[in-house]
C-alpha cells in the first residue's frame, strides 16, 4: 500500500521498522528525544529510553561511542541535526570509522549509520548551517547515499541500516516540506542503484539528493519548448551505479550535471570523470556542471541566490548542451 | 557613548538603558523575522541581558570577544553599531558583515568581536589564540569568549580551559548557565559543577547570579583585571535564564522540556527589574526618568531600522568576494564554467 507522507516521516518509519526487527539498532544524537525531531518521533515509547541516546553537544564523542557500540555488536545509528556538525566528529569519522575496518585486517566490522539532517541551504542560514558536504565523506570512503524523495528516504534509510559499514544518509535541509507516495512495507533500496525520474531523448540531467526535484521542474517547463530532459538520479553516491549512469548518458548523449556540492572535488567532478571515462563515444557535446560555487554561502538572499545551483543556471546550461554543435564553443557560456 | 545616552557611564542607571537596548533590539529583530525583512531565524538572547552588559562594562574597547549563536546581545554590548547589525541581519551592504553573515555570524573585528558563530564552543580557542598573541606581542588586552551550558560538552572547550591554564593566558571565560541546549536540560547533559571544571584546570573560577547586572560586573572586572595583570585565566558561569525558545522557529510550539511555571519564575527575576528595583528610590534613578531612557532607546532601535532599510543589497556578482584575501584567475570558480 502506498501512502503519501511526508520525508521526515518516512525516515521515522523506516526507523521504527527496522528497529522493531533488529534490536541492536540505538539512535544516538543531540535533543531527538521529547519530540522536537520529527524523525525520532516514538521510539522511546515503543522500545524504551534505552534505545534512543540524547547526547550532550558532544559530536566527536558520540561517533567514537558509535564506533565502539558498533564494534562490541551494537547498530547504531548518529543524528547529526545540522550538515556541519559532522566536521567536529571529523577524526572520529575519518580516521577512525572509516579507516579501522581494513586497519583490523578483517576481524571486524562498523555497522554505523549517519543520519546527517540538514543538507544544503534553505534560505538565509548562512555559511555555517547550509553545507552539503556530502563528498567529504565519500571521499574518505564511507558509503553514501542522498535520498531525494521520501520514498527512497525510507527505502535507502533501511537498506543502510542493514549494510555492515558505515553509511551515511544525506538529508535536505527542506525534507520538511517534501511530500510524496511511501510504500507502507519497509522495503530496502539497494545501495548502488539509480533511477530515470523523467525519460527524455534531448538531453540528460543527472541530479543529485535534493537537487532532483529542481531538475524536474526545469524539464517540465523545457517540455514546454520541445525539449525533452532525462533526469537520472544516482540516489547512491557511494556505491555509485556506473552502468546506470552511462545507460542515462548514452540516451542522449548531451549530458548536464546538477549537485549543490562544491565545484572542485564534489560529487559532480566525480560524475564527470566517470563519464569521460566510460562515454566519450556517446557525447555529442562537451558535459556541463552546474554546482554550488567553491564559496562559503553568503547571508544575503542576491548573494545566496548567485552562488546556489539554481533553475535558472540549469535551464541555461541545457538550452547550451542541446544547441552545441560541433565548432561552438567547448567553454561554458 | 551613544550606548548610555547622557548617562554616567559608570552609573546602575547606565547599566540599566544598556540592558535595554538589547532588549528592543531583540524583539524588534523578532518583528522583522515575522516580516519577513531577516531570513531564517534568530536565537534570542532575552533574558540574558545582565550578562553581555555586566561583562562588556569591565572590558575596554580594544579587548576581544566571542560570541555564540545567540549572539546579538554580546555583539551589541560590546559595541557594534547598531545600524550595522540590523543592516547586517536584512542581508545588506552597509551591515558589519557587509551582508555575507548573518545572524549567527555577525563580526565587528573594529570593535573587538570576533565574531558570533554558529558551532558551539568554536569560539573558545578563538579567544585562547587573541589572548595569546596579546600576551606574546606585549599587549595588555584580554580576550572574553561567551558561551552557554551545552558548549561545555564540547571536547574543543575543554581543550581551550587547559592551553588558557597552562600558558596563563590574558582570558575570561563566560559561561551562561541558562539550563538548557535546545530541549536538553543540563542536569542531564553535565556531570558535575560548571564552574568547578574550570578549577580543576587551575583556572580562577565563580559562579554568579547571572540575572544581576551588578554581581555580573563586578566578578568580570575581578576576573578580567586579574587577567589583564598576567595573574592567569579566569572563569565565570553566570545563571541565567533565556525567557524564549530555543530560536525563532520554537515560538508556537512546545516541546515540554520546561514548564510554564519554571518561566514565570524566571521572568520575576528578569534582569532589567532586578536593576530597577535596585535603582528605585536612588537619585540618579529619579531624575533618570526610567521613560525618558524608554524614549530615547525606541527612537535609537527605529532610527536604526530605518537607516538599514535604507542601505542597498549586495552586488549578485560580489558574491565571490571576500572568499580569498589574494585571489587567482577562475578562483573560486562556480555554479558554472
Ligand atoms: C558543535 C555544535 N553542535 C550542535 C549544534 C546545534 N546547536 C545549536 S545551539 C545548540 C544548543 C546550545 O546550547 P548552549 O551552549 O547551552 O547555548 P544556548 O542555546 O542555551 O544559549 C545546539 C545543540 C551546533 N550549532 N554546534
Ligand atoms: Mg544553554
Amino acid at each position: 500500500m502506498t501512502r503519501e507522507i511526508g520525508y521526515l516521516e518516512a525516515l521515522n518509519e523506516a526507523l521504527l521498522a527496522e528497529m522493531a526487527r533488529d534490536e541492536s539498532i540505538v539512535l544516538i544524537g543531540e535533543n531527538i528525544r521529547g519530540g522536537f525531531r520529527p524523525e525520532a518521533m516514538g521510539i522511546e515509547e515503543a522500545f524504551g529510553a534505552n534505545r534512543i541516546i540524547d547526547m550532550p553537544i558532544s559530536e566527536a564523542a558520540m561517533t567514537g561511542i558509535a564506533t565502539g557500540q558498533a564494534l562490541a555488536g551494537g547498530r547504531p545509528v548518529v543524528h547529526f541535526q545540522v550538515s556541519s556538525l559532522i566536521f567536529p566528529a571529523f577524526d572520529q569519522l575519518v580516521n577512525q570509522a572509516a579507516k579501522l575496518p581494513l586497519m583490523l585486517g578483517g576481524q571486524g566490522h562498523i555497522a554505523a549509520t549517519y543520519l546527517v539532517m540538514g543538507c544544503g541551504a534553505s534560505g538565509g542560514r548562512a555559511g555555517q548551517h547550509s553545507d552539503s558536504p556530502h563528498a567529504y565523506l565519500v571521499h574518505a570512503g564511507i558509503k553514501s547515499v542522498a535520498p531525494a524523495t521520501p520514498g527512497d528516504a525510507k527505502g535507502l534509510l533501511i537498506s543502510a541500516l542493514r549494510e555492515p559499514d558505515p553509511v551515511a544518509v544525506f538529508v535536505p535541509a527542506v525534507a520538511g516540506a517534501i511530500r510524496g507516495p511511501v510504500e507502507a512495507a519497509a522495503d530496502p533500496i539497494p545501495l548502488g542503484q539509480g533511477v530515470v525520474r523523467r525519460a527524455g531523448g534531448d538531453v540528460t540531467i543527472v541530479a543529485v539528493g535534493q537537487m532532483v526535484a529542481d531538475a524536474l521542474d526545469v524539464a517540465e517547463a523545457l517540455a514546454g519548448e520541445g525539449i525533452e530532459a532525462l533526469v537520472w538520479d544516482p540516489r547512491s553516491l557511494l556505491p555509485l551505479d556506473r552502468d546506470g549512469l552511462a545507460a542515462a548518458v548514452a540516451a542522449t548523449g548531451r549530458v548536464v550535471l546538477f549537485d549543490d556540492t562544491a565545484r572542485t572535488c564534489g560529487i559532480a567532478a566525480e560524475l564527470a570523470a566517470t563519464i569521460a571515462e566510460r562515454c566519450h563515444g556517446s557525447l555529442k557535446a562537451p558535459l556541463r556542471r552546474v554546482t554550488r560555487a567553491d564559496v562559503t554561502l553568503p547571508y544575503s538572499a542576491p548573494l545566496e541566490a548567485e552562488v546556489l545551483p539554481g533553475r535558472g543556471h540549469l535551464e541555461a546550461a541545457v538550452r547550451e548542451v542541446v544547441a552545441w554543435v560541433p565548432g561552438s564553443s567547448s567553454v561554458p557560456g | 557613548m551613544i550606548e548610555d545616552g547622557n548617562l554616567d557611564p559608570t552609573s546602575g542607571v547606565a547599566l540599566y538603558r544598556r540592558m535595554l537596548r538589547l532588549r528592543r533590539f531583540e524583539e524588534r529583530v523578532v518583528e522583522l523575522l515575522d516580516a519577513n525583512e531577516i531570513a531564517a531565524h534568530a536565537h534570542e538572547y532575552v533574558g540574558q541581558e545582565a550578562v553581555a552588559v555586566g561583562v562588556s562594562a569591565s572590558l575596554r574597547a580594544d579587548d576581544v570577544v566571542t560570541s555564540t549563536h545567540r549572539g546579538h546581545g554580546h555583539v551589541l554590548a560590546k559595541g557594534a553599531d547598531m545600524a550595522a547589525m540590523f543592516a547586517e541581519l536584512m542581508g545588506r551592504e552597509s551591515g558589519c558583515n557587509r551582508g555575507r553573515g548573518g545572524s549567527m555570524h555577525i563580526a565587528d573585528l573594529s570593535a573587538g568581536i570576533y565574531g558570533a558563530n554558529g558551532i558551539v564552543g568554536a569560539g573558545a580557542p578563538i579567544a585562547c589564540g587573541a589572548a595569546r598573541r596579546f600576551r606574546d606581542s606585549g599587549q595588555d588586552r584580554v580576550a572574553v569568549p561567551f558561551f552557554g551550558d551545552g558548549a561545555m560538552n564540547q571536547g574543543v572547550l575543554l581543550e581551550s580551559l587547559n592551553v588558557a591554564a597552562i600558558w596563563r593566558l590574558p582570558v575570561v571565560f563566560v559561561c551562561e548557565n541558562n539550563l538548557y541546549a535546545i530541549t536538553s536540560p543540563i542536569s542531564e547533559m553535565a556531570a558535575g559543577e560548571l564552574y568547578e571544571r574550570a578549577a580543576g584546570f587551575g583556572l580562577a573560577s565563580e559562579a554568579v547570579d547571572g540575572m544581576d547586572v551588578l554581581a555580573v560586573r563586578e566578578a568580570a572586572e575581578r576576573l578580567i583585571e586579574r587577567a589583564r595583570r598576567g595573574e592567569g585565566a579566569g572563569f565565570l558561569e553566570c545563571r541565567t535564564y533565556r525567557f524564549s525558545g530555543h530560536f525563532t522557529a520554537e515560538r508556537g510550539r512546545d516541546f515540554g522540556y520546561r514548564t510554564a511555571a519554571e518561566i514565570e519564575d524566571w521572568r520575576r527575576r528578569d534582569p532589567l527589574d532586578v536593576q530597577a528595583r535596585r535603582l528605585d528610590g536612588e537619585e540618579a534613578w529619579g531624575t533618570a526618568d526610567r521613560a525618558a531612557i524608554s524614549a530615547e532607546v525606541a527612537a535609537e532601535v527605529e532610527a536604526a531600522v530605518a537607516q538599514a532599510r535604507a542601505a542597498p543589497w549586495p552586488e549578485p556578482a560580489t558574491a565571490r568576494d571576500h572568499m580569498y584575501a589574494r585571489t587567482y584567475p577562475g578562483l573560486p570558480a562556480g555554479p558554472r564554467g
